[in-house]
């Protein structure tokens, strides 16, 4: 998710890196140590080719976004500001107005939401499973929730449509399909993410650390309020992030709940998009190269920025678990 | 005596790692725990504050009565009893905070939350763990940036922190230097004015050197108990002078 597979690449070359050899081939009397050096060249010539050939997708990948989603501010006419904080999205009137807020407000407050909603339930789950029922806990809980992780996104969505959405119709005000239905589902949907690092965190924990406390006569709440927690807390956060990241990017289950009206709700439970939804949704109805087009590309552009921006928090909260 | 265990058997799920423990141990005195690996001496010093409660599997039978009261009885709540039974680790364990806060974490616990009150037991404590000096400047440094004799000494400085009156030492200098080993060992010599230590340790010389009195443990069962000059001097049992002439363990 953090693109650990471009790592390699900067990693220092090991000075055995043997150009020498390279060309070629060994001299017969040298035997055996030619031999091992012609392998050792053949697998990182291997490595460093699957490494290049990923960096050239990658690039490549944010080149095409970037050239297409900067068309309409740099030769179309259209301004930052407005695709920023415009209210009004209507691409094919005469006048075209490109107003992304209404879109970029769903995607946040969906992917906060969802984050709010799962973030206790997960973290919950995994303190459950490793300091309360670890053997109850692995067989049973920690299954169910990877299993989460597998359910298609559109069977989300269905089921989200089919039993939230009339739940939230009935017993709040407005049509039940907006912003709160999709946090709902996009919850779900992220949990396996949450637990899982959750898990992972409090499972390398030094067992001093605990043991520590226990033995100052600490009850095991206090040690998890006091010790464990604040220890541990720049992992769980990671896990939050990357919840949001995903939360963030996913498309379909969302755009089945949230009704899709492209302006700002006044609450929870009133039709609202998001940036994917609408893309999603108008790809299919433009032309390559028309304005249009573009300005989804420019969503596009903006959905790739915040996904930096998460692997940037990420990667910021790493650095401080690895320094506490 | 301020520890009396009686007829004490300890299982680890089907092994039976202590067998049949009787054992007096006096106040205010340094009582050492000696004899090869998985002799049962670190799981014995654990079943004085009920760390081993933790484990899953384990089951005890027996007495250990401390100050006269069963530790292992339904009225003692294990928060109170270790509170009164401190202990060190074999590895130093300050948490991932400030010193201040390592040595402040036992009494918050049991509910000191006067800033001035807390002050007096952190600078009480450090000095009696000979820390006051090197840290008095640096307490809200974190504890982590400590050298490993140091981190030993601060961990020593919160078991104290909560006033308890036994200090359980498991192994507590095998991580360390032997500059601080020593620090250690002179300051485990001085607290037991005020203390009763119990302390692990694989290392005979050291049992030797700082201990009163010694107990030498074999395959779960104690073997020969006695003033520690007297032990390392005159060991009445073949099996103790064996080991610590050095001819096993």
């Amino acid at each position: 998710m953090n693109l650990p597979e471009t790592r390699p690449s900067a990693d220092p070359a090991t000075p055995r890196n043997a150009p020498a050899t390279a060309g070629a081939p060994a001299p017969k009397p040298a035997g055996k140590a030619a031999k091992h050096r012609l392998e050792e060249w053949r697998g990182q010539a291997f490595v460093y080719l699957c490494v290049l050939l990923l960096v050239v997708i990658i690039f490549s990948i944010v080149v095409f976004i970037a050239s297409r989603g900067l068309t309409p501010f740099v030769s179309q006419g259209v301004s930052v500001k407005e695709m920023l904080f415009g209210l009004e999205w209507a691409p094919e009137a005469d006048h075209p107005m490109f107003g992304a807020l209404p879109f970029l407000f769903g995607s946040f407050s969906t992917s906060l939401l969802a984050a709010i909603i799962a973030a206790p339930l997960g973290i919950c789950a995994a303190l459950f499973m490793t300091e309360m029922m670890p053997k109850l806990g692995k067989t049973i809980l920690q299954p169910a929730i990877e299993l989460l992780a597998g359910i298609p996104s559109v069977v989300y969505g269905f089921v989200g449509l089919s039993v939230i959405v009339p739940f939230l119709r009935h017993t709040f005000p407005g049509q039940g399909v907006g912003i709160m239905a999709g946090a709902i589902v996009l919850s779900v949907m992220i949990l396996p993410t949450i637990t899982t690092i959750a898990t992972d965190a409090l499972r390398s924990l030094p067992a001093g650390l605990k043991e520590g406390s226990y033995a100052l006569g600490a009850t095991r709440w206090q040690t998890i309020a006091r010790i464990i927690l604040p220890t541990t807390l720049p992992a769980l956060l990671t896990g939050v992030v990357l919840g949001i990241a995903r939360a963030f990017g996913e498309a379909l289950a969302v755009q089945m709940v949230i009704g899709n009206a492209p302006h700002i709700p006044h609450s929870l439970f009133e039709s609202a998009t998001t940036l994917t939804s609408i893309i999603t949704l108008s790809m299919g109805n433009t032309t390559t190269g028309s304005l249009h087009n573009n300005a989804l590309w420019s969503l596009a552009l903006i959905l790739l920025l915040m996904t930096f921006l998460f692997v940037f928090i990420v990667r910021m909260l790493e650095r401080r678990s690895k320094h506490a | 005596m301020i520890i009396e265990i009686e007829r004490l058997q300890l299982y680890y799920s089907a092994f039976h790692a202590l067998k049949n423990v009787n054992l007096s141990i006096p106040e205010n005195r340094v009582t050492a725990f000696i004899g090869p690996s998985g002799c049962g001496k670190s799981t014995l010093l654990r079943t004085l504050n009920r760390m081993n409660d933790t484990i899953p599997g384990v089951r005890i039978e027996g007495e250990v009565t401390i100050q006269g009261r069963n530790i292992y009885g339904s009225e003692t709540e294990v928060e109170f009893l270790r509170k009164r039974v401190g202990m060190v680790f074999q590895q130093p364990n300050p948490f991932p905070k400030s010193i201040y806060d390592n040595v402040a974490y036992g009494p918050r616990l049991h509910g000191v939350t006067k800033k001035a009150e807390l002050d007096g037991i952190v600078e009480r404590s450090l000095r009696s763990a000979s820390l006051w000096q090197e840290v008095k400047d640096v307490l809200k440094k974190s504890a982590w940036s400590l050298s490993g004799g140091q981190q030993q000494r601060l961990c020593i400085a919160r078991a104290l922190a909560v006033e308890p009156e036994i200090l359980l030492m498991d192994e507590s200098t095998s991580a360390l230097d032997p500059i601080s080993t020593t620090k250690i060992e002179e300051l485990t010599r001085e607290l037991r004015e005020k203390y009763t230590i119990v302390m692990v340790t694989h290392n005979m010389h050291q049992a030797a050197r700082i201990s009163d009195r010694t107990v030498f443990f074999l395959n779960g069962e104690v073997v020969e108990a006695s003033d520690t000059e007297a032990l390392f001097r005159s060991p009445v049992d073949q099996r103790t002078e064996d080991y610590i002439s050095g001819r096993f363990g």
